[in-house]
């Protein structure tokens, strides 16, 4: 048996799926940014002298690293509404779920780069007489952001895989509005094979300019 | 005598069990410049970074402008962060691996302190950096990062940077050894600069003729002690003791 491709049907719903995609970019940029708020504070807690803050911090950082994100998902959706949580939307459970899955991830990438950081830096910031938090507003952030940028681009990248897992509860990203034309048209390998083309491009796209932006702000040469 | 700018009483430092400052008495008056030389290890970096609170030391005082540095009088308990952050504000100090913010360009570097710091307005602190990059002789490349820079031209932003903040004091750990041997001279004419404008200067240096010919008085430091001092001429030709001779034999054929 020969596979008939027709990609008509794709095309005539092909909007939808660019609509799908355009949210899943929005749902990775969203986490990412609140992630990387997340995983600051969780970098910093991980340094902190009060010991029960460090352990708080690992015992978060261990728990959603050794835990499939799919089941987070879940957790957060149908299982917060058990405990008296009511008003998440899908959006904000899934934005909440995956801002949280990253931030434990960045805390790792903070935490490295700012072990990384070069003592010299801060010792000058001192010199010049900069308090405490203006030498990490000011040089160690800056210089721990350029730093990490390759890490970022990386799971910025990972994130926007990660939010084809929104079709689970019916987020209509492009995974879900696939699922929905190959439903309704049958043409299995054409809609999927679309949306993997779309997948693709997108990365290797945020990828590139990704790049770009690095070289840009890369500071140690 | 007017009150001397800097004072250093007794000052004792430790690392862990090792003394490495043995009790540091030392004054320098205003407009003086005054190059700190003696073997490595000797304790010469460590004391300059106690004057800019870089270590902490645990005995003893130092005084910048009558204003005891660092730690409560009597208890020896050490300043808050933010009474510490003002009181280096107003000592300089130029790193031997020049430390410039690499995220910044040499104009950044400088206006920090002076917007941050000194809470200036910008364009007069940019202004200010100007005057001191085209100072130093780098007009031309305000706007480079450090990595786009020589070493020399580097550590010239990182005097610029200091001196920006009309500190009253300017500590030098070793500016020149970083550098290639054809960057050494256009650092040394930076500082021979701004000593000849009556900048007080603190120099850990092992470029004795520089010494020589630029510092006011030397003091030989020798096992976290202060061995010897006086002026150039006199110590440098004609050293008292047997070390600072062998020392300096070190540097045959400069004192001839
Ligand atoms: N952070 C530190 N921890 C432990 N020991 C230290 C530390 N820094 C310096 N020392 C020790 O203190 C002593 C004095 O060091 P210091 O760097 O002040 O010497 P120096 O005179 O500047 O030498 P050099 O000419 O090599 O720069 C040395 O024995 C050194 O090993
Ligand atoms: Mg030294």
């Amino acid at each position: 048996m020969t596979y008939q491709f027709n990609f008509d049907v794709i095309f005539r719903s092909f909007d939808k799926m660019l609509a799908g995609l355009w949210l899943g970019l929005w749902l990775a940029a969203l986490s990412l940014a609140i992630g990387t708020v997340i995983g600051l504070l969780a970098a910093y807690g991980r340094q902190s002298r009060l010991a029960p803050l460090r352990a708080v911090v690992w015992t978060y950082v261990e728990i959603i690293r050794n835990c499939p994100i799919l089941l987070l998902i879940f957790f957060v959706y149908f299982g917060l509404p058990e405990l008296g949580i009511f008003f998440l939307g899908k959006i904000e459970s899934f934005v909440i779920t995956l801002s949280i899955y990253a931030g434990a991830y960045l805390c790792e990438v903070f935490r490295a780069g700012l072990a990384s950081m070069p003592a010299r830096y801060v010792e000058a910031a001192k010199a010049i007489g900069l308090r405490p938090v203006q030498r990490q507003v000011h040089v160690v952030l800056p210089v721990m952001f350029r730093i990490t940028l390759p890490a970022l681009s990386n799971n910025l990248i990972s994130l926007f895989k990660d939010t084809s897992l929104a079709a689970a509860i019916a987020i209509p990203e492009l995974t879900f509005v696939t699922r929905q034309i190959n439903a309704n048209t049958f043409r299995v390998m054409e809609s999927w094979l679309t949306a993997s083309a779309l997948y693709l491009v997108t990365c290797y796209a945020i990828a590139w300019l990704l790049r770009r932006v690095e070289r840009r702000y890369a500071v140690i040469r | 005598m007017a009150q001397p700018l800097l004072r250093a009483i007794d000052v004792h430092k430790r690392f862990g069990a090792t003394e490495v400052l043995k009790g540091i008495d030392l004054e320098v008056q205003q407009g003086e410049v005054v190059a700190i030389i003696g073997a490595s290890g000797s304790g010469k970096t460590t004391f300059l970074r106690c004057i800019n609170l870089l270590e902490e030391f645990h005995q003893g005082e130092i005084q910048v402008d009558g204003e005891r540095i660092g730690y409560t009088e009597g208890t020896h308990r050490r300043l808050g962060e933010t009474a510490i952050s003002a009181q280096r504000a107003k000592i300089g100090m130029v790193f031997q691996s020049y430390n410039l913010f690499p995220h910044m360009t040499a104009e950044q570097n400088v206006t920090l302190g002076l917007i941050k710091v000194q809470k200036r307005p910008k364009a007069e602190a940019v202004e200010t950096a100007r005057r001191w990059l085209d100072r130093v002789g780098l007009s031309e490349r305000r706007g480079h990062y450090p990595y786009q820079l020589s070493g020399g031209q580097q550590q010239r932003v990182a005097i610029a940077r200091a001196v920006a903040m009309e500190p009253k004091l300017v500590l030098f750990d070793e500016v020149t050894s970083a550098l290639d041997p054809e960057l050494v001279a256009e650092v040394l004419a930076v500082m021979q600069d701004l000593a000849k404008s009556g900048m007080t200067m603190l120099v850990v240096s092992h470029e004795m003729l520089f010494v020589r010919e630029v510092a006011t008085r030397v003091v030989f430091m020798e096992g976290g002690r202060i061995a010897e001092q006086g002026p150039p001429d006199a110590l440098l030709v004609n050293p008292k003791s047997e070390r600072l001779a062998t020392f300096l034999g070190r540097f045959h054929g400069v004192f001839r």
